[in-house]
């Protein structure tokens, strides 16, 4: 058997995993952010995006089957580790003080139960179209994001998950470096300053998209779209001829 | 000293346990006339005298060197290991850290892997076992080889003695909201990976080592980096990524037949 697949058996081997798989997940967070910040540039872009993801079978579904069993692995391993903690002290400290844990670190097993209640909720939502607008569209995804965030409490569930994500994020994006063994004196100090850098780039542009919309500010592109300007084609004859010499 | 001439009073909250198998309860003492130059274990050694002269068993606590060495003492005081003051063992901390009129909850360091033997003494063997395990370097014996005659970098000489500077308190698993060993496993496998002795062993010590501390019951890292904070010796949580970068190796990368291999004898 590939000895990757035995890694699972010790607790350094599960927090790996965890690892890895976090940040599998990382990753398509950041692109999925990107594309989501389409939204801004208007219908036609977003739209477009959209089915373009969707053109490619094998790349959609390679996508979705890594990034699935990527969030299965890691949950399932970050309650196995959680439960060997748990076990590890049976009786609780009558005082105990933190000095460098934060509210991040000591969060993590709420925040990512949290995620993962999000995660079928935001797949419901807005892949499966379970919407609570009552409208779902396959092809017009500016219509479904436009229409749901413009419920105030719709809005406030995704930016409250974008922040339970931000607490989950900061501690990940330190602690995996730790866990791979990624350290090197000259870099060291460097791993909070990444770790702050990624998770502020990824929540704030997802928080961007509900709480904009939410406000009723529109970009140009999407004034433009809502209200088109005449193509140059329909313009009168004489007028598209007037600079002819 | 001008300030030692003070002496104070403070109320302590004792964890009292008569054996491994007593559920254990917390009870009420007054420490008095406590001079500030007093160290911890000499305040609890003054309570003792009198616990004893009115015929009560005396607190037990674990001590041998008292000079900060030997990592036989700790407690928890007010829920930080060895006391509020960093870099210090308990028999170092002295009473000149806290004032007049405190109120102190002293107890034994909780872990699944550590039973309270009695009072504030717990059974800390998990640790030799996990030493036992793969903690050590085999060596042919015979002459004594000369001064130097290994050569070894100076920067990995001083990492080498940064991790092996721990005493083995276990104040890393006290701290640790996870009771994990990841702090005093990971300086014991890193003080001899460091070092060209440690070699031959190195990649089948990480695994044995880490099989042990998770058979012993302790929980995993998460890294809060509150056992570099407890840790007398401010062994720092790099230690632990080169743990964690070694098993990763010994697991994927070098030859499987590393993992058991004999010694280099
Ligand atoms: C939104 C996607 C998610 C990302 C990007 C993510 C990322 C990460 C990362 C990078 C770590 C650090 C691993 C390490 O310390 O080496 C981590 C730890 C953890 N994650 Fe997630 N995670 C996500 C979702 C979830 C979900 C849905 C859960 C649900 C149970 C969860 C539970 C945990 C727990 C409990 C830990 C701490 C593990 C430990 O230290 O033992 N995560 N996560
Ligand atoms: S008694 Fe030896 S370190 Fe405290």
């Amino acid at each position: 058997m590939p000895r990757v697949l035995l890694l699972h058996q010790t607790s350094l081997g599960k927090k790996a995993i965890v690892a890895v798989t976090g940040v599998v997940m990382f990753g398509f967070l950041t692109g999925h952010m990107l594309g989501n910040l389409q939204v801004f540039r208007g219908p036609e872009a977003l739209n477009h995006y959209a089915a373009l993801l969707k053109a490619t079978a094998p790349l959609l579904w390679g996508t979705r089957i890594v990034v699935l069993t990527s969030v299965i692995a890691h949950i399932y391993f970050s309650m196995m580790l959680a439960a060997q903690s748990g076990d590890a002290r049976p009786t609780p400290y009558a005082k105990r003080e933190n000095n460098t844990a934060n509210l991040a670190s000591m969060s993590m097993r709420l925040s990512g139960p949290t995620l993962g209640l999000f995660i079928v909720y935001h797949l419901l939502h807005l892949t499966l179209g379970f919407s609570p607008t009552g409208v779902h569209s396959e092809t017009d995804v500016y219509a479904n994001v436009m229409s749901s965030f413009s419920i105030w409490w719709l809005a406030a569930i995704y930016i409250v998950a974008q922040l339970m994500l931000g607490l989950h994020l900061f501690h990940g994006a330190w602690s995996f470096f730790q866990t791979l063994g990624l350290n090197h004196p000259r870099y060291n100090a460097l791993r909070r300053y990444f770790a702050a850098g990624i998770t502020l780039l990824i929540v704030g542009g997802n928080i961007l998209i509900p709480s904009v919309i939410l406000s009723g500010y529109r970009t140009q592109a999407q004034l433009d779209a809502e209200t088109p300007a005449a193509p140059a084609d329909d313009a009168p004859v004489e007028a598209r001829n007037i600079v002819v010499e | 000293m001008a300030g030692d001439a003070k002496t104070m009073n403070l109320r302590l909250h004792v964890w009292r346990q008569t054996s491994v198998k007593d559920e254990g309860r917390f009870e009420e003492y007054a420490a008095k006339g406590v001079s500030p130059g007093m160290s911890f274990l000499e305040m609890l050694d003054v309570v003792n005298e009198e616990l004893i002269t009115t015929g009560k068993q005396p607190l037990a606590f674990d001590h041998d060197c008292r000079e900060g060495i030997c990592g036989a003492c700790g407690v928890m005081i007010n829920g930080n290991a060895h006391g509020p003051q960093g870099a210090t063992t308990t028999c170092q901390l002295h009473m000149r850290s806290f004032s007049d009129g405190d109120e102190l909850w002293i107890e034994p360091w909780r872990a699944r892997a550590f039973p309270v033997l009695r009072d504030l003494m717990v059974d800390r063997s998990a640790f030799d076992r996990i030493i036992a395990a793969g903690g050590y370097a085999s060596v042919r014996t015979g002459s004594a080889r000369d001064a130097n005659e290994i050569l070894i970098p100076k920067q990995n000489a001083d990492s080498a003695m940064d991790a092996a500077a721990c005493i083995g308190c276990a104040a890393c698993v006290a701290a640790c909201p996870n009771a994990s060993a990841a702090l005093f496993t990971a300086a014991k496998v890193t003080h001899l990976a460091e070092l060209p002795q440690g070699q031959p062993e190195r990649m089948r010590r990480v695994v044995r080592m880490v099989d042990q501390m998770d058979i012993e019951g302790f929980g995993h890292c998460t890294n809060h980096r509150e056992c570099e904070a407890a840790c007398p010796k401010q062994i720092s949580v790099a230690v632990i990524a080169q743990m964690n970068r070694d098993y990763l190796r010994a697991k994927l990368i070098a030859p499987a037949d590393n993992e058991n291999a004999g010694s280099g004898g």
